[in-house]
C-alpha cells in the first residue's frame, strides 16, 4: 500500500505550515491561560493532548486510500446528519444553547465535524457529474438540500455563526465548480430577499450582535464591551507587540473567550503587529498551499476535496480575525489550530490530513 | 465563444484557481489593513488605553421594590450600605494594606486575609468584598486614610432594610445571598453570586415582582484603581413596589397578644380572604438575615424548641378540637341524621363498649339539643353524632371545607393539614379503623390536622354564607411612580355547597357560642362602647398527649408542664350579622380555648373596631369596591329574613333546656 512515491509526494510543506501555526497557537494560549504569575496549565495539557490525538486522526487520513473517502461519503453524511440531530435532543446546554454531545469519554462538537463531511459528500457529488459550461438551478436541488439540512439543523442548536460558516464553505465549493451566471443572481436575488426573513427568525442576542457591531455603544455591556477590549487588546499591541506574557488585556479577564474565540487578541497584544502578520502569512501559506493541491490533484474529487477544506480553514481564519479585529459581529468561530477547543483541532488535522491525502496521490489516480 | 455564461465558463480551472488566489490575498490584505490601522495609526491611543487607563464594568445593583401596607405605610425600604472591596492589582504592599484596614475597621486581621485567600484567583482586577456594610465609624475611618490605602474602594449599594425590626416576619419573609446551587437552576438566570434575593415569605414569592432589573456601566479607572469617567452606562431598573392587605396596627396588637407565648394569629376579611394581620411568635428580626447571621446567632435560631422560623399561621398542623365541631354538626344535618331540635343526654360521660368518653363537663349539660350543644360544646352530643356518621362521612364533610389541602395563599411552605379517613389509617399503620376512633374524630381530636389559616378560610366561608376565599396577601403591585402595575383581585376557589338553612345554623350557633349565658366563647364578647358589635366564634382545646377521656375541666393548667397543655384555639368574626372580620389565634400550650385564645381574639376585634361609632354606619361607611361589594351584598342576601326567622327558634329550644 504505501509506495515509494506516494513518500516522495508527501507534502513536507503542508506538514511545516500545520505545525508552524500549532506552535504559535500553544505559545499564545499558554500566554492567554497565564495570569498573575500562575499558568492554569491543565488547559494547555488538554490542548496538547487533543493536539497529539488530532495528529494520529491526521496520520490515519493521509495513510489510507482517498478512493475509500469517495465510497464513504454519503454514509458518513449521514452519520453527521444524526449526529446533529442527536445533539438537539440529548446535547448538553451550555449558555443557551446545545452544541455539545455527551460521548461518554469525551464531550464534542458534531457540527465541527459535519465540515469536512460535508465537504466530502459535495467533492463526491460534483465529481461524479461533471458539468461543462455550468450548473443550472434545477441540476442543484441535491447538492442543496445536502447543504440545507445540516446548515438548518445547526441553525436550530442554535449556532447561527456556525450555520452560516457552514452555508459559506458549500457556496464557495458550489461557485468553484461552476454555476450559471443567471442561476447565481436568481440565487443572489432570493438570498438578498430573504434577508428580512433571516432577521425575523433570529434570536434577540444574535439581532442585538449584529446591531451592536454596527453600534458598539448599543449594548456597552454585553457584546459592545466585547468588541472594544478586543480593540484595545489588539490596537495596544503596536508594531512590536508588548512582549511575551506582557500583555495586560488578556490576562486581565478584559476579555471573555480570551483563550477560544478571542485568542488572536492575546496574540496580537503580545506580538503586535509584527507577530499578527507572521500568522497570518502562515495560514495564507497554508491556503495558498492548500490551493495548490488541488489544482494538482488529477482527479475531480481530490480536487474538490483539496478545494473544500482550504474552504474550510480559509472561513474560519476570515470571519474569525474579522471579528476580533471588529469587521464581523460576535459569532462563535474558532481560530483554527490555535484557539483552544478538542473538537476543533482534532476535526481540523483530520482535515489537513485530507488535503495530505489528496497531495500525496495526485499522481496514482489518474482516470 | 458561444456558451452560457457561468462561473465554470472562467476557462480552464487555471482561470479560475488564479481567481480563487486574488479573492483570499485581497482578504488577507483587508484583514492587514485593518491590523495597520488598528496597530500603527490608533496603535498608541489603544496602548494609552489599555495600560494608564482601564476599562472596567460594574454593576450598578438594581433597588428592590418597597414594601407598604394597606394604608400606605412604608414596612420594607432600602438604605445606603457602604461596602469595602479591594482591587488586588491596584495594591502595592497587600500585607501592610491589611494590617491598615484591620486597625481602622478594628477587626482581626487574619478574617481579611481568609476573604482575600478564598477569592476566585486570576483575576486580580475583579474587586474582593472586605465588608458588604460598614457602620459609619469604619467609613469615616477608610475615607480619611484613602490616599495611604491605594487599591481600596468604597462603594454605595442598597441594602434592604426591614423598618420594624421582627414586624410581620414569616408573612414579609427576608433576603439572602443567592446560593451556588440555585444560580444552576434554570428561574435563577440574570443573578450573579453575591446577590440578594428573597429566600421567605412575600419576599420570596413575589421575588420577581421586587427585584427589578440590574444596570451596568463601563467605568474608565486609572492605574491607582481610582474612578476617572464613566464611559457608558446601563440604568438599573428599579423593581416593583407592593402594597400588603396588611394593617400595620391590626398586625401590631396581633404581635404584642402573642408576646411570650407560641402560636399564631390571623386576622382576615372575610368577603374578600384580605388577610389584615398573620402573626407568629416566636419571630425573628430580619434584618439579622440580611446582614447574615453568626453561626451562633443561627445555632440559637435553630435550637430554639418554639421554632421561630416556622410560620406557624400556614406551616403549623394543630389539632382542631371543638373547632371541628360545626363540621360535624353540617354533617349531622346536612344527612338528616338530626334536626335541630334533636336532643340528647348529657351526664358527662358516654360508654362505648368498655371504654369511657368524657364531655369536658363533668357534670354534665343534662338535655341538650344541638344549638347548645356548640354554644356549650357538649362532647357527649358530637361523640353520638360521630357514632352515627363514621368517620368516612365526617372526612368528605371535612374537605367540603377545605381541611386537608392547602388555602394557596402566596406564601411558601403552607402545610395541607390532615383528614383521616378508615382506609387512610389502613394503609398508613396498617390497623384498621376503630369505632372508638369515630367519637374522638368528632370531637376534633385524633389524627385531624389543620393550620390556622385553613382555619381562617374554613369559618370565613361561613361567615359569608358559603364562599371559599384565597386568602390574599398582596393588594397590589405598583410601578415606582405608582402606577398600577397589576391588581390582585379577591379569588373565590369555591363553594361550600350547604343548604342556607345549615349556614344560618352554623352562623348563630356561633354567634350563640360567644353571647349565651353558657357559651364557650363569652371571653370575646367586645366591651364598653363596642359591646353592641356581636361576635361569632368556636372555642378549641386541642389535647396534645394526653388522651381525651382524660381531661378534667378544673384541672390547673399551670400544674401541667408545658409540652403536655393543650393548646387553646378560639376562631371568631364580627359583626356576627355581616363580617368584616375573621380572627382565627391558637396558642400553642395556652390551655382552654375560651380562656387561653379568646381574650386575644377580642383585643384584635377591638383594635379593629376602635374608631368605629356605633354598627349601623359603619357598615355603610366600610370602604369597598367591586367584587368585595358584590360578595358583600350576596352574604347580606344569604343571611335574610328565613335565616333570622329559624334562628330565634332555635334560641327559645335551647333556652327551655
Amino acid at each position: 500500500m504505501i509506495d515509494r512515491r506516494l513518500i516522495q509526494n508527501f507534502d513536507w510543506l503542508l506538514l511545516l505550515l500545520t505545525f508552524a501555526i500549532m506552535t504559535v497557537g500553544l505559545v499564545t494560549l499558554y500566554s492567554a491561560l497565564f495570569s498573575g504569575g500562575e499558568v492554569r496549565s491543565t488547559v494547555v495539557t488538554r490542548q496538547l493532548y487533543w493536539l497529539g490525538t488530532g495528529a494520529l486522526v491526521m496520520i490515519l487520513a493521509f495513510s489510507i486510500d482517498h478512493q475509500w473517502f469517495e465510497r464513504f461519503a454519503y454514509p458518513a453524511y449521514v452519520i453527521g446528519l444524526v449526529l446533529l440531530l442527536a445533539v438537539l435532543i440529548f446535547g448538553k446546554t451550555v449558555s443557551g444553547s446545545k452544541r455539545w454531545l455527551d460521548l461518554g469519554l469525551v464531550v464534542a462538537q458534531p457540527s465541527e465535524l459535519m465540515k469536512p463531511l460535508l465537504v466530502i459528500a459535495l467533492a463526491r457529488f460534483f465529481a461524479r457529474q461533471e458539468k461543462k459550461g455550468g450548473y443550472r438551478l434545477r441540476e442543484l436541488w441535491l447538492p442543496a438540500l445536502m447543504v440545507i439540512l445540516p446548515v438548518a439543523l445547526i441553525a436550530m442548536e442554535p449556532d447561527l455563526g456556525t450555520a452560516a460558516l457552514l452555508l459559506a464553505i458549500s457556496v464557495s465549493v458550489i461557485l468553484f465548480v461552476g454555476v450559471r451566471l443567471s442561476s447565481i443572481m436568481v440565487l443572489g436575488g432570493f438570498a438578498l430577499g430573504s434577508l428580512p426573513l433571516f432577521w425575523f427568525l433570529m434570536k434577540g442576542y444574535q439581532r442585538q450582535r449584529i446591531l451592536t457591531l454596527l453600534d458598539p455603544g448599543r449594548d456597552p455591556l454585553g457584546a459592545g464591551y466585547h468588541i472594544i477590549q478586543s480593540k484595545i487588546a489588539v490596537g495596544s499591541g503596536k508594531f512590536w507587540g508588548k512582549g511575551f506574557l506582557e500583555g495586560t488585556q488578556g490576562q486581565l479577564r478584559f476579555i471573555p473567550e480570551h483563550h477560544t474565540d478571542f485568542i488572536f487578541t492575546v496574540l496580537a497584544e503580545e506580538w503586535g503587529f509584527v507577530g499578527s502578520m507572521l500568522l497570518l502569512a502562515l495560514f495564507l501559506c497554508f491556503l495558498l498551499r492548500g490551493l495548490n493541491v488541488a489544482r494538482r490533484s488529477r482527479d475531480q474529487f481530490g480536487t474538490l476535496l483539496a478545494f473544500g477544506i482550504t474552504a474550510i480553514v480559509f472561513w474560519h481564519v476570515a470571519i474569525n480575525v474579522a471579528m476580533v479585529l471588529g469587521m464581523l459581529p460576535v459569532v462563535g468561530i474558532p481560530l483554527p489550530l490555535v484557539s483552544y477547543g478538542g473538537s476543533s483541532a482534532v476535526v481540523t488535522l483530520a482535515s489537513v490530513g485530507i488535503l495530505m491525502n489528496v497531495a500525496m496521490r495526485k499522481f496514482v489516480f489518474q482516470k | 465563444m458561444i456558451g452560457p455564461l457561468s462561473t465554470s465558463s472562467l476557462n480552464g480551472e487555471r482561470l479560475r484557481f488564479q481567481v480563487v488566489v486574488y479573492l483570499v490575498v485581497s482578504v488577507f490584505v483587508v484583514l492587514l489593513l485593518r491590523l495597520w490601522f488598528l496597530q500603527i495609526i490608533k496603535g498608541e491611543s489603544y496602548r494609552n488605553l489599555s495600560e494608564n487607563n482601564r476599562i472596567r464594568l460594574e454593576d450598578v445593583p438594581p433597588t428592590r421594590g418597597i414594601i407598604y401596607d394597606r394604608h400606605g405605610r412604608i414596612l420594607v425600604d432600602n438604605r445606603p450600605a457602604f461596602k469595602l472591596a479591594l482591587v488586588p492589582a491596584d495594591v502595592s504592599d497587600l500585607e501592610q494594606t491589611l494590617g491598615k484596614l484591620g486597625r481602622l475597621l478594628k477587626v482581626e486581621k487574619p478574617l481579611l486575609e481568609e476573604k482575600v485567600k478564598s477569592a476566585p484567583r486570576g483575576a486580580p482586577f475583579r474587586p474582593i468584598l472586605l465588608n458588604r456594610d460598614m457602620d459609619r465609624d469604619q467609613v469615616a475611618a477608610v475615607e480619611t486614610h484613602r490616599f495611604n490605602l491605594p487599591g481600596v474602594m468604597v462603594q454605595i449599594e442598597p441594602r434592604r432594610s426591614y423598618e420594624m425590626p421582627s414586624f410581620a416576619a414569616h408573612l414579609i419573609g427576608y433576603l439572602g445571598e443567592i446560593e451556588e446551587a440555585q444560580l444552576k437552576e434554570r428561574r435563577h438566570q440574570g443573578y450573579k453570586l453575591g446577590d440578594y434575593l428573597g429566600k421567605y415569605g412575600v419576599e420570596m414569592e413575589w421575588e420577581a415582582d421586587l427585584k427589578g432589573l440590574r444596570g451596568g456601566r463601563q467605568v474608565e479607572a486609572d492605574a491607582a484603581g481610582r474612578q476617572l469617567s464613566i464611559l457608558r452606562e446601563v440604568s438599573p431598573e428599579p423593581g416593583h413596589n407592593l402594597i400588603l392587605t396588611l394593617d400595620t396596627q391590626l398586625q401590631l396588637r396581633a404581635e404584642s397578644a402573642l408576646e411570650g407565648k407560641a402560636g399564631a394569629i390571623i386576622a382576615m376579611d372575610p368577603t374578600t380572604g384580605d388577610i389584615l394581620a398573620m402573626a407568629s411568635s416566636p419571630a425573628f428580626d430580619q434584618n439579622q438575615f440580611v446582614r447574615g447571621l453568626t453561626p451562633s446567632e443561627w445555632q440559637a435560631i435553630v435550637d430554639n424548641p418554639l421554632h421561630p422560623l416556622e410560620n406557624k399561621a400556614i406551616q403549623g398542623q394543630y389539632p382542631l378540637g371543638s373547632t371541628f365541631k360545626p363540621v360535624v354538626a353540617t354533617a349531622a344535618l346536612e344527612e338528616a341524621l338530626v334536626d335541630p331540635q334533636t336532643t340528647f343526654s348529657c351526664s358527662g360521660e358516654y360508654q362505648l363498649g368498655n371504654q369511657v368518653y368524657r364531655c369536658w363537663r363533668k357534670r354534665g349539660h343534662g338535655q341538650i339539643a344541638l344549638y347548645q350543644a356548640v354554644v356549650q360544646s357538649c362532647d357527649i352530643y358530637f361523640y353520638q353524632l360521630g357514632q352515627k356518621l363514621g368517620v368516612d362521612l365526617m372526612s368528605a364533610y371535612a374537605q367540603r371545607y377545605r381541611l386537608g389541602s392547602r388555602t394557596l395563599i402566596r406564601l411558601n411552605n403552607e402545610a395541607g393539614g390532615l383528614v383521616p379517613s378508615a382506609q387512610w389509617k389502613l394503609r398508613r399503620f396498617g390497623v384498621p379503623w376503630q369505632k372508638g376512633e369515630d367519637l374522638v374524630t368528632a370531637i376534633g381530636q385524633g389524627f385531624l390536622l389543620a393550620t390556622p389559616i385553613q382555619m381562617g378560610v374554613f369559618y370565613a366561608a361561613i361567615a359569608n354564607g358559603g364562599k371559599f376565599l384565597r386568602p390574599r396577601v398582596v393588594l397590589r403591585v405598583e410601578d415606582p411612580d405608582g402606577g398600577v402595575v397589576k391588581n390582585v383581585s379577591p379569588e373565590i376557589l369555591g363553594n361550600l355547597n350547604l343548604s342556607p338553612d345549615s349556614i344560618t345554623f352554623l352562623q348563630h350557633a356561633l354567634e350563640g357560642a360567644v353571647n349565651e349565658p353558657k357559651g364557650t366563647g363569652q371571653a370575646a364578647r367586645l366591651r364598653g362602647r363596642l359591646r353592641s358589635i356581636k361576635v361569632a366564634g368556636k372555642t378549641g382545646t386541642a389535647q396534645v398527649v394526653r388522651a381525651p377521656e382524660d381531661e378534667e375541666e378544673d384541672q390547673d393548667e399551670s400544674e401541667v408542664p408545658y409540652e403536655f397543655r393543650d393548646h387553646a384555639w378560639f376562631v371568631a368574626y364580627a359583626p356576627a350579622e355581616a363580617a368584616e372580620i375573621l380572627v382565627v389565634v391558637l396558642v400553642e400550650h395556652g390551655g382552654h380555648g375560651g380562656s387561653a385564645a379568646a381574650p386575644l381574639a377580642r383585643e384584635l376585634m377591638e383594635e379593629y373596631f376602635k374608631n368605629r361609632p356605633p354598627v349601623q354606619e359603619a357598615k355603610s361607611g366600610s370602604p369597598s369596591t367591586g367584587p368585595v361589594d358584590e360578595l358583600r351584598s350576596s352574604r347580606s342576601g344569604q343571611a335574610g329574613s328565613p335565616a333570622a326567622k329559624l334562628g330565634t327558634g332555635w334560641q327559645q329550644a335551647a333556652g327551655s333546656n
